[in-house]
């Protein structure tokens, strides 16, 4: 761009004719009619059926070759430039709305016709074919992540504050930097870490119990609290801070009585969005936690199921025949869908109605 | 303090102030005890996998290095095709989000790609084996019997569309969300004086997107392609469920011949091995680790060398 303006060729765009507004439209409906017009007679003529998805997806592309060329021939290069751009830019957007709709389309519509009553008040106990329902799995997914949740806010938490108040130096230095790898770590590595480990300690080299998925995804789960509350308790004015200790207040109470009820709302909505990332890690809890079919209330015995295992069991070992277990895992799908959905809406909800209202 | 001040204020410590500093203290460190414990642990499960007798592994490889090699291959492959397919998408977004939509309803459409990131990756999964993999197998039949003369579409096309090229498309759409989040955070820091600088001396939209949006984000838009690597590496359901694997390796998109994952071999081989076979997998999780530890160090760089110089901190 910069080549062509030192050119002396260059197009001066007040003096050349503007495309009028309503040129883009028509230009798409017009792209979008001859794609179908052809692929219309396509179908006639080899007998098979219209295929709309190509003839969107190619009228796209001819809009997108017409607006550069009627652009280059009415409003010069550098117009036509910036409209092939844009256009290629929404469409970029486009395009990745097509496999969320259809995400949710599929998982919705095949998932409704087991979300029954039964889904959710029976284990696969002595199941084979229909019946049967996801309870043993959604217990243990519960189970699962609240233990995780209790090891990972405390410890998350305290790190935030430690960072924040009272870190200096070469150990919050290396905190940080940890924290980010942390960030990075597959969630498979650490089922196999929790399994390494368990199996190591316990001595037991086919161990599989609950409260090692537990662990595995509160691995996963610490950097997400740590970044959060980090960014929430470096929010909180340091005029606060000042005055509690022109009153006298120990730094202690300080920070619980000052720092984290002001950062509270913040804090709450990064922990709830923890959550809902490792709701759904399947990996992890395949390897630690294993499958089953019955109830398991024991965190610390046997195998627990999981709601995303669930899924991919009933997936990847149906029995002859296949379609009530596909209907399970569509069900489990839509459900663990629906949790995760939830959870982000309680986050965004209480960062909305409970953050402090500070004057800036 | 070198002052000759003989006395300096200094606040008492109460007993309660030692257990809380030293309870954040005990936190922090527990972290890094954490990562420790993952790595010690790892490598402690993976020695027996090192030094035996490759002919008791699975498959009977030549060392646990020809065991290893197809799987890096397989897990680079994947990741790097989803991030050529999702880079240009990601960054496409992110300048609509940033500098095309409406800014009213621009931050509405920022949490609808973000939904992308908040579904499960086994719904991923499924959505790739039941919706995907079917609605692609006649392109792949179209692609194999057009463009069979390149080497990406030799031989013989898959019947179920089961194929890495399916495998990276789904890995795609999950990596898009990481990637456009960073990039959109980038060129939103662009400074307003450049762009309206740009503006005001006659540049069209996108020239000033040149000039003064891309040159500023580019370290960021590295860094978020290095992050959506790692998640890529890293991603084992969809691996798992959609991929038809092989222990080969070779570049063909569309066969049903495929090189598989790291993380997808684990996963389907995991609940039913015994023995030195499980730490064998162990070990393959540890090289794993490694490589996106390595990816994520890179783009942590990038990152924190960008903040320092964009006076955005």
């Amino acid at each position: 761009m910069s080549a062509s303006a030192q050119t002396t060729g260059i197009v001066n765009s007040l003096t050349t004719g503007r495309l009028p507004k309503w040129a883009t439209w028509a230009i798409l409906g017009g792209s979008w009619a001859i794609m179908g017009v052809v692929f219309t007679l396509i179908a006639a003529a080899s007998d098979s059926e219209f295929n709309i998805a190509a003839a969107l997806f190619l009228g796209t592309i001819l809009f997108i070759v017409l607006i550069f060329v009627f652009a280059l021939l009415v409003e010069g290069i550098r117009q036509a430039k910036d409209r092939l751009v844009t256009a290629l830019v929404v469409s970029a957007f486009l395009i990745a709305l097509i496999p969320l709709i259809s995400l949710l389309f599929t998982v919705v519509s095949n998932g409704v016709p087991r979300f029954d009553p039964d889904f959710f008040s029976q284990s696969m106990r002595n199941i084979v074919g229909e019946g049967g329902g996801a309870l043993h799995a959604i217990m243990g997914t519960l189970l699962i992540t609240g233990a995780a949740a209790l090891i990972s806010v405390p410890v998350g938490l305290l790190t935030a504050i430690y960072l924040v108040e009272y870190g200096k130096g070469a150990l919050a230095r290396a905190i940080t930097f940890f924290v980010d790898v942390m960030t990075g770590i597959p969630s498979i590595v650490a089922g196999l870490f929790a399994f390494a480990f368990f199996a190591l300690i316990l001595d037991d080299p086919g161990i599989r119990f609950g409260f090692g998925g537990s662990i595995a995804l509160s691995l996963l789960m610490i950097p997400v609290v740590v970044r959060s509350s980090e960014e929430m308790l470096k929010l909180v004015p340091n005029e606060l801070r000042e005055a509690s200790y022109a009153l006298g207040v120990p730094k202690w109470l300080t920070i619980l009585k000052i720092v984290i009820p002001t950062s509270l709302a913040g804090i709450t909505t990064g922990i709830t969005l923890a959550i809902a990332r490792v709701i759904g890690e399947t990996a992890p809890l395949l390897i630690i936690s294993g499958f089953t079919a019955s109830m398991n209330y024991d965190l610390f015995n046997d195998r627990m199921m999981s709601l995303p295992v669930f899924v991919y069991t009933q997936y990847a070992n149906p029995g002859s025949d296949v379609q009530p277990y596909l209907d399970r895992a569509w069900a489990g799908a839509l459900t663990l869908i629906l949790i995760v959905m939830l959870l982000n809406l309680i986050a965004r909800m209480i960062a909305r109605i409970f953050s402090p209202k500070l004057g800036r | 303090m070198t002052t000759a001040s003989p006395r300096k204020p200094r606040s008492t410590l109460r007993p309660a102030d030692r257990i809380f500093a030293g309870s954040t203290i005990v936190a922090g460190s527990l972290i890094l005890a954490a990562l420790a414990a993952v790595a010690v642990f790892l490598i402690a499960q993976s020695i027996p996998a090192l030094v035996v007798d490759p002919a008791e592994l699975k498959g009977s490889p030549s060392s646990f290095w020809a065991y290893v090699g197809p799987l890096v291959f397989g897990t680079v492959w994947a990741a790097f095709l989803a991030l050529v397919m999702a880079l240009p998408i990601s960054i496409g977004i992110a300048l609509f989000i940033s500098h095309y939509a409406p800014r009213r309803i621009a931050q509405g459409l920022g949490y609808i790609i973000d939904l992308l990131a908040a579904v499960p990756s086994v719904v991923f999964g499924l959505w790739g084996i039941k919706v995907l993999a079917p609605a692609v197998t006649p392109l792949y039949g179209w692609l194999v019997d057009n463009l069979g003369w390149l080497p990406f579409f030799a031989g013989d096309v898959s019947g179920t569309g089961r194929t890495i090229l399916t495998v990276a498309i789904v890995l795609a759409v999950m990596i898009i969300p990481i990637i456009t989040a960073v990039t959109r955070e980038v060129f939103l820091q662009t400074p307003r004086l450049h762009e309206e600088a740009a503006l005001a001396l006659g540049a069209t939209r996108w020239e000033m997107i040149q000039m003064a949006v891309i040159p500023f984000g580019r370290p960021g838009m590295i860094s978020a392609a290095m992050l959506g690597l790692g998640r890529a590496l890293g991603e084992t359901m969809v691996v798992a469920m959609v991929l038809s694997p092989a222990l080969v390796v070779n570049f063909v998109l569309t066969s049903s011949q495929n090189p598989a994952t790291i993380a997808g071999n684990i996963a389907l081989n995991f609940p039913e091995a015994h023995g030195v076979d499980v730490n064998a997998l162990i070990a393959t999780g540890m090289v794993l680790f490694i490589i996106t530890l390595v990816i994520n160090s890179i783009a942590r760089v990038v990152i924190n060398r960008r903040k320092a110089f964009s006076g955005a901190n």
